[in-house]
C-alpha cells in the first residue's frame, strides 16, 4: 500500500490507491479477516453432528461446504442478471453442462455404462468444468444482444428444458432418469480429499477446499465488478443505449457477462455435488435456477456479499424446512404425498423472491446496509 | 454587406480543417423525413448551434452523428473519416462524445463510477487483468481515477463525488452527465439542451462551463438548445433547422433577422 491513512479520521485518503482499494476501511478490513478466520476455522468449531467410526458424517461442515458452492454459482448469476441486468433463467443448465463435463473428465468406466475418463486432479476438472460451460455461454450470449428482459428470460429458460432433456437421455454420459452417477472425485495434488484420512475428515477436506475456492471466485468476481469491466456492465443494465454511445460495446460485453457467469455455473456445477457424492439429471431442473434467482434477488441483485448471503441464507434454509414435517403434521416428508415439504421449499423461494422485491428490493444485503447506516449515524436518526 | 461577408469569412476558415462534415443527410421513418438533406460543417475551434421548432430533427441529427440512427443517403465525416453505419461505440472511441435531452446517466452508480464510465474507451486491459487487479489493470484504473478527479474539479463536483446520481438533483445530474462526456477527452462534443429545464441561476453556470469547454479544453462543441438567449450569446454560428429542412446558418446576429427563421419560429405573416 502506497498512501498512508491517517488514524481517526474516517472517509480521508491520502491516494487513490489507498481510496480505490478493496478494504478500503478499518471495519471492512476487519470484519473481512473475522469471517476469514472463522471460516478456515468452522471444522474445528463445528462438533461432530452425525455418524461414527471410520465414516464421520458432519452435517453442519457439509451443509457449509454445500453453501459455499452454491455461492460460486450465485456470484455468476449475480454477474450476468445482478450487474449486467441480463435475466436468466438458464443457470441449472450450465451448471448441468460443468457437472457433466467434470463428472466425464473424472468418472471411472468400471461397467462399460458410462462414460469416463478417469482424471480425478481436481486442477483439471474444475477449470476444463468451467471453460466448457463458458463455452456454452458465448455461444448463448448472440441471443441476448438482440433480445433484452422479459424476452431473454423466456429463451434462457428454454435452455433448462433442452438441457434436462439432453442429460436424461444421453445415458452413457448422465446414467439416466432415476439412476445417476458419481460426483466427480477431488483428489488435489494427488491428495483424495473424499475420503476420510488420520488426520483429517472427508468432511473437513471437502469443506476447506468449498471454502477457499469461494474465496478465489469472490474476490475474483468482485476485481472484475469495479475494473471498466464491471463498470460496462452496470451501463448496460441502466441504460444500454447511452452505454453504447458511451463507447461500451453491447456485444462484446454481454457476451463477457454471459461467459464469466457460465464459467462461475460450470465451477458450481462441477462441485454442486461432491458433498453427497451422487447425482441425477433432474436435478438439472427450472427449479434449480429459480433456487438460483432466489438466492440472488432474496441476498441482493448487484453486489457479490448479496450473492454469498443469498447463497448461505437458502442452503441453510434447507435443514429447517426439513425439519418442518416433524412440528407441522399436515406436511408430509415424502414426495408422493401432498402437501409436502418440497412443495412447501418451492413455494416458499416465489414467496420470498416476491416479499423482498416489495420490501426490501436491495435484498439482505440492503437490511444489512439499514443496520450499518443507523449505527453511523447513532444516536443521531439521520 | 458586412453582416454576410462575416458568415463568409467564418465559413471559410471552417471549410478549411473542419472536425466535422455533415454532407446532404437524409433519414426517413417510414413516410417522416426527419432529416432531408442537411448539409454543415463544424471547424475546431467552433461552438456550433442548431435550433428549430420542437420536432425539427435536432436530436435526429445527433443520434445520426453518434451512430444510434443510420440514416438512409449522405455522408458524415468526422476527422475526415466516414462513420455513417458505424456502431456508437466506435464512433465514441473515434472521439465523440455526447449529452442527452433527457439525463441518460446510470443511476444507481455514484457520480464517480459515471466520470469513470467516460473514461471507459481510454482504458485498455482485458477482463483477465481485470480478474487480477494488478499491473496493467490497476495502474489504468489509478491514472483514470486521476483524471476523473480533474474534472469533480473542472465542474465543482466535489460535494457529490460520492453519491448515486439518482439520488441528485436535476441541475447538478446535468453537470455530471456533462462530466460523463467530458471524461471521453472528446474531439468533438455534443450537447443536447444542456440547460433544458434548469432556472437562470443554473443556466448561467451552464455557459460558463460551456464556454470554458470551448476556450480553455479547446473541445469544439455542436449544441441543441432552446434557451435563444444562450444560443445566441454563446453560439459562433447558428444551423437552423423545421420539418428536417435546413432554413438557414450563419452567425447569430444574422440569423435573428433572418424572414425565413422568423417564419419558422412564428408562422406565416397573413398578408392582407
Amino acid at each position: 500500500m502506497s498512501g498512508t491513512k491517517l488514524s481517526g479520521r474516517p472517509m480521508l485518503y491520502t491516494s487513490y490507491a489507498s481510496e480505490m482499494a478493496l478494504l478500503n476501511t478499518t471495519t471492512k478490513k476487519v470484519m473481512v479477516g473475522l469471517l476469514l478466520v472463522f471460516g478456515a476455522a468452522a471444522p474445528f468449531i463445528f462438533p461432530d453432528a452425525g455418524g461414527a467410526g471410520d465414516s464421520p458424517l458432519d452435517i453442519n461442515l457439509q451443509l457449509l461446504a454445500n453453501a459455499c458452492i452454491a455461492a460460486i454459482g450465485a456470484i455468476g448469476l449475480g454477474l450476468v442478471t445482478g450487474y449486467a441486468g441480463q435475466v436468466s433463467l438458464g443457470h441449472a443448465f450450465f451448471l448441468g453442462i460443468g457437472a457433466y463435463t467434470a463428472a466425464v473428465i473424472s468418472g471411472t468406466d468400471r461397467t462399460g455404462r458410462l462414460v469416463g475418463y478417469g482424471v480425478d486432479e481436481i486442477l483439471i476438472w474444475l477449470p476444463a468444468a468451467g471453460i466448457v460451460a463458458a463455452i456454452a455461454g458465448i455461444i448463448v450470449a448472440p441471443l441476448a444482444t438482440r433480445l433484452r428482459g422479459l424476452y431473454l428470460a423466456i429463451v434462457t429458460l428454454g435452455l433448462v428444458f433442452i438441457g434436462e432433456h439432453f442429460f436424461k437421455e444421453l445415458t452413457n454420459i448422465s446414467g439416466g432418469t432415476n439412476i445417476g452417477r458419481p460426483a466427480p472425485t477431488a483428489t488435489l495434488f494427488g491428495v483424495r480429499l473424499d475420503v476420510t484420512d488420520p488426520n483429517f475428515s472427508r468432511d473437513q477436506k471437502l469443506y476447506w477446499l468449498a471454502f477457499v475456492l469461494l474465496v478465489i471466485f469472490a474476490l475474483a468476481a468482485r476485481n472484475l465488478a469495479r475494473s471498466r469491466v464491471g463498470r460496462a456492465f452496470n451501463a448496460i443494465r441502466d441504460r444500454d443505449i447511452a452505454a453504447g454511445v458511451m463507447g461500451v460495446n453491447l456485444a462484446r460485453y454481454k457476451t463477457v457477462a454471459f461467459a464469466v457467469s457460465s464459467f462461475y455455473a460450470g465451477c458450481c456445477g462441477a462441485l454442486f455435488f461432491i458433498v453427497s457424492g451422487f447425482f441425477v439429471p433432474e436435478a438439472f431442473n427450472l427449479e434449480l435456477s429459480v433456487l438460483f434467482i432466489a438466492m440472488v434477488l432474496v441476498g441482493g441483485a448487484g453486489t457479490i456479499s448479496g450473492a454469498i448471503l443469498g447463497a448461505f441464507f437458502f442452503t441453510l434454509l434447507r435443514p429447517v424446512t426439513r425439519a418442518l414435517p416433524e412440528y407441522v403434521p399436515f406436511i408430509s416428508d415424502v414426495s408422493s404425498e401432498s402437501p409436502n415439504v418440497f412443495q412447501l421449499e418451492t413455494v416458499l423461494y416465489g414467496a420470498l423472491i416476491i416479499v423482498f422485491l416489495i420490501f426490501e428490493p436491495r435484498g439482505l444485503f440492503g437490511i444489512w446496509l439499514r443496520i450499518r447506516n443507523y449505527w453511523k449515524a447513532w444516536p443521531f436518526s439521520y | 454587406m458586412a453582416v454576410v461577408s462575416q458568415t463568409v469569412v467564418r465559413e471559410a476558415v471552417v471549410t478549411e480543417d473542419p472536425i466535422l462534415v455533415f454532407d446532404n443527410v437524409r433519414l426517413a421513418f417510414a413516410g417522416v423525413k426527419a432529416i432531408d438533406g442537411v448539409t454543415f460543417a463544424v471547424g475546431r475551434r467552433e461552438l456550433f448551434a442548431i435550433i428549430g421548432p420542437n420536432g425539427a430533427g435536432k436530436t435526429s441529427i445527433f443520434n445520426v452523428l453518434s451512430g444510434v440512427y443510420r440514416p438512409q443517403s449522405g455522408r458524415v465525416l468526422f476527422d475526415g473519416v466516414d462513420i455513417v453505419g458505424k456502431r456508437p461505440h466506435r464512433i465514441a472511441a473515434a472521439g465523440m462524445a455526447r449529452t442527452f435531452q433527457n439525463v441518460e446517466l446510470f443511476a444507481n452508480l455514484t457520480v464517480l463510477d459515471n466520470l469513470m464510465l467516460g473514461r471507459h474507451t481510454h482504458l485498455r486491459y482485458g477482463t483477465f487483468s481485470a480478474i487480477a487487479w494488478w499491473g496493467r489493470a490497476r495502474r489504468e484504473e489509478l491514472a483514470a481515477r486521476a483524471a476523473v478527479e480533474d474534472i469533480v474539479d473542472f465542474l465543482e463536483l466535489a460535494p457529490w463525488r460520492r453519491l448515486p446520481v439518482g439520488l441528485l438533483p436535476y441541475g447538478v445530474q446535468k453537470r455530471v452527465e456533462l462530466g460523463r462526456a467530458l471524461a471521453m477527452k472528446p474531439k468533438l462534443l455534443l450537447l443536447d439542451e444542456p440547460v433544458g429545464g434548469m432556472n437562470l441561476e443554473e443556466t448561467e453556470d451552464m455557459a460558463r462551463y460551456i464556454l470554458d469547454i470551448r476556450d480553455e479544453l479547446n473541445i469544439p462543441i455542436i449544441l441543441v438548445e432552446h434557451d435563444m438567449g444562450l444560443v445566441m450569446d454563446l453560439a459562433d454560428r447558428v444551423m437552423v433547422v423545421d420539418f428536417g429542412v435546413q432554413i438557414a446558418t450563419g452567425i447569430p446576429a444574422e440569423i435573428q433577422n433572418n424572414p425565413d427563421v422568423i417564419r419558422a419560429y412564428l408562422g406565416e405573416v397573413q398578408r392582407a
